[in-house]
């Protein structure tokens, strides 16, 4: 016996007729196995929230954006996804408790390889990859996720803006972040939380 | 008036067959799908049922190319001789008893099983021009290779039926059917069955004897640049080769219409059906389970090894029934 | 009759598209179709068996081999093109005996008294088939075969099996060199020691 194969001519030959009815057999057994297949777009899978999927802009739990308009994200990409532009606050049109905030804020998910730089680099934990992953789309442009996509809604909004705090400094820093999305429209699985406006923009480049 | 009645019932059985086809299809990537821990196509219809109507619609408004180096003519005409040798053999099966008045049969063919031979030599032509015809390399090696095999294993076989033929002492199939009233011919003739069995797999070209595709290597052996309508005809024609050669087994080995056990009750169409079923099932399961052969170890398996089993096997059917009779 | 002359018409047209084609793979698809209507032909005078083995025999293992060449050899080109001028001088003499021979056929077969075959049943029982005496049987096929041909028969097979022979014996002189298993393995080994020893050095 080598590997289980009986040794001489026949007894070989006949080992080797064996084994083609063992292979039948057992490929009989998988008939009435249960089947692991996850029937997709009627059964979705439930992602672990750690997923690394579609980003997501949150808020305070005032309302107030926390991204600051810093560009570490931008800087931290190694994908060169996304582009911020900055602009100042004024104090009659706070966006964000810091001094700047994000005037424009877009990723582009085509180029993005989902690998979560963005979100380990973010000072104030305002973007994060949520398990959403059903992304697809007939035209490029409308892979350019931008702030009307990205932020959501005020009332989302988590945590203490460092505002109410001495010293600036957000409370929440890591909690939230454990979080991970915030809303938590259709547990997390439409493309975007605003599936109506995905429509309209679809037409043109999302800005 | 029995013109017209034949024409019909040619009709019916056209559809008949296309339509078992069609599910036939449907069945095995199903079987398929469950033997490989996938629920199979699952979407068209319920439990998948429409599938295939699915697939025809595709098929038909798929391009229909023709390759500049393909020779147009040759190309055009070889799906067409794939598809009828692969139908004109339904002329001939005999579904149920043939009585005064039958109505399943189309003819009763004094040659029946030879008649069925001779239209799987001429489908192999529709593999070979075909393969030749569309004026590219893998195509050709295809059709080369369906033809060495084609031709070695029909030798096989033959032999293996011929067998059949002398325990039986006719050639018509009904007439066979009706010499196994007593017994199947399964039983006497068990090498012979499984020679049979074997050569019909390597002459549907279906896997583990599936060289002439042999996707890996072949990307799909004779019909790769065949699209469309003229590729679906060449996948009816092979789908339909299979119900054959699973009629064929069922004829000659099992039985055909009769009975097992006595149980008359239910109607012989019900059983010639659940055998062919039978017999289908283990292709695909075949399918599900063999890796394809080598090449060459298939020529030496068919001309080393199927052929003189054959042989000897037809000699000593020979000898024993002319010491018996 | 009607069936007759349209049938001699469609075998003598195929038959002439065999030979005034450059194509040779249209020249096998006309004797493809030149061999079916052949088999009606014996349909027509009730001799199924003979149908059938015409097609299995020519068109099955003859003719598929034509195909075979044809496919690996010349790939769609005419093996050879033949101008206007390179009638060989022996072209108008075997023309005039082909001629002369024709004509002596067609003479035959108008002087033969035209058979007319037994018509057997054409909704023949089963269990009746391949019994003696319905003219094309196999069972008639085969005595005849076997007692009053048994001699061109047997120079057949002889024939056959000498020319069998003579394949073997033309194509089988330059045996490559095949290893055994047992030798292949040992080879490699060799090959791999020495590929090592290669790298230590
Ligand atoms: S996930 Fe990675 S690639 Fe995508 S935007 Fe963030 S940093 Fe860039
Ligand atoms: S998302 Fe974070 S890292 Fe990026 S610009 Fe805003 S605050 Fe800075």
């Amino acid at each position: 016996m080598k590997n289980g194969v009986p040794r001489g001519r026949m007894r070989k030959h006949l080992y080797n007729v064996g084994a083609l009815f063992r292979g039948l057999a057992t490929v009989f057994g998988f008939m009435f196995m249960r089947k692991p297949t996850i029937g997709y777009p009627s059964v979705k899978k439930q992602h672990a929230p750690r997923f690394h999927g579609l980003h997501e802009l949150r808020r305070y739990g005032d309302g107030k954006e926390r991204c600051i308009g810093c560009e570490l994200c931008a800087i931290a990409c190694p994908a060169n996804a996304i582009t911020v532009i900055g602009a100042e606050n004024t104090p009659s049109d706070r966006r964000s408790p810091g001094e700047r905030y994000a005037a424009r804020y877009e990723i582009d998910e085509l180029r993005c390889i989902f690998c979560g730089m963005c979100e380990e680099a973010c000072p104030t934990d305002a973007i994060v990859l949520t398990p959403r992953f059903e992304m697809s789309d007939y035209r490029r442009g409308s892979f350019i996720y931008a702030k009307d996509r990205l932020l959501v809604p005020p009332e989302a909004g988590v945590g203490t803006p460092p505002d109410e705090r001495p010293g600036g400094i957000p409370a929440d820093l890591g909690e939230v972040a454990e979080i991970k999305s915030t809303t938590d429209i259709d547990k997390g699985y439409s493309a975007t939380y605003r599936g109506q406006i995905l429509k309209t923009q679809r037409r043109g480049l999302a800005g | 008036m029995s013109w017209l009645l034949v024409l019909i019932k040619s009709a019916l059985l056209l559809f008949v067959v296309i339509t078992t086809f069609a599910y036939a299809m449907l069945f095995e990537r199903k079987i398929m799908g469950w033997m490989q821990l996938r629920p199979g196509p699952n979407r068209v219809g319920p439990w998948g049922l429409l599938q295939p109507a699915a697939d025809a619609v595709k098929m038909l408004f798929k391009e229909d190319l023709t390759p500049s180096t393909a020779d147009p003519l040759i190309y055009k005409l070889a799906p067409f001789i794939s598809l009828v040798s692969a139908f004109g053999a339904y002329a001939i099966i005999p579904w149920s008893e043939p009585r005064p008045g039958d109505i399943w049969s189309i003819g009763n063919v004094n040659a029946g099983i030879l008649f069925i031979f001779a239209l799987t030599a001429i489908g192999v032509y529709g593999v070979s021009l075909g393969g030749w015809a569309s004026g590219s390399k893998y195509p050709l090696l295809g059709s080369v290779r369906a033809t060495a095999q084609m031709i070695s294993y029909e030798l096989a076989m033959t032999m293996s039926v011929i067998g059949v033929l002398i325990v039986a002492g006719t050639t018509s199939l009904a007439g066979i059917v009706h010499a196994q009233q007593r017994i199947w011919f399964v039983i006497p003739q068990l090498i012979g069955f499984a020679i049979y069995f074997v050569t019909a797999v390597a002459e549907t070209n279906r896997a583990p004897f599936d060289l002439v595709e042999a996707d890996a290597e072949l990307v799909a052996g004779f019909h790769t640049e065949y699209s469309g309508l003229r590729f679906g005809l060449f996948f009816i024609a092979e789908y339909v080769n299979m119900l054959t050669v699973s009629c064929v087994a069922t004829l000659l080995f099992f039985g055909g219409w009769n009975a097992p056990f006595g149980w008359t009750f239910i109607p012989g169409i019900v059983w010639f059906i659940l055998k062919v079923l039978f017999f289908i099932f283990c292709y695909i399961w075949l399918r599900a389970t063999m890796p394809r052969f080598r090449y060459d170890r298939l020529m030496a398996f068919g001309w080393k090894v199927l052929l003189p089993v054959a042989t000897l096997n037809l000699i000593a059917t020979a000898v024993v029934v002319a010491v018996k009779g | 009759m009607t069936l007759f002359w349209i049938l001699g018409v469609l075998l003598v047209a195929s038959a002439v598209f065999v030979i005034s084609q450059r194509k040779p793979v249209y020249s096998v698809v006309g004797l493809l179709f030149h061999f079916a209507v052949l088999a009606v032909f014996f349909l027509t005078l009730n001799a199924e068996f003979l149908a059938v083995i015409q097609i299995v025999i020519y068109s099955g293992a003859t003719l598929i081999l034509f195909v075979f060449v044809i496919a690996l050899l010349s790939s769609g080109v005419a093996p050879f093109s033949v101008g206007p001028n390179r009638m060989p001088k022996a072209a108008i003499p075997a023309g005039l005996i082909a001629f002369v021979a024709l004509a002596l056929v067609v003479y035959g077969i108008l002087r033969a008294p035209l058979v007319n075959a037994p018509r057997a049943a054409t909704t023949s029982i089963p269990g009746a088939v391949g019994a003696p005496n319905v003219f094309g049987s196999v069972a008639d096929f085969g005595k005849a075969l076997f007692t009053t041909h048994l001699l061109p028969f047997e120079m057949t097979a002889f024939i056959l099996m000498v020319a069998v022979i003579g394949v073997v014996a033309l194509a089988g002189e330059t045996t490559p060199f095949v290893p055994s298993l047992r030798r292949a393995r040992i080879i490699e080994r060799e090959m791999r020691e020495a590929l090592l020893r290669g790298g230590e050095e």
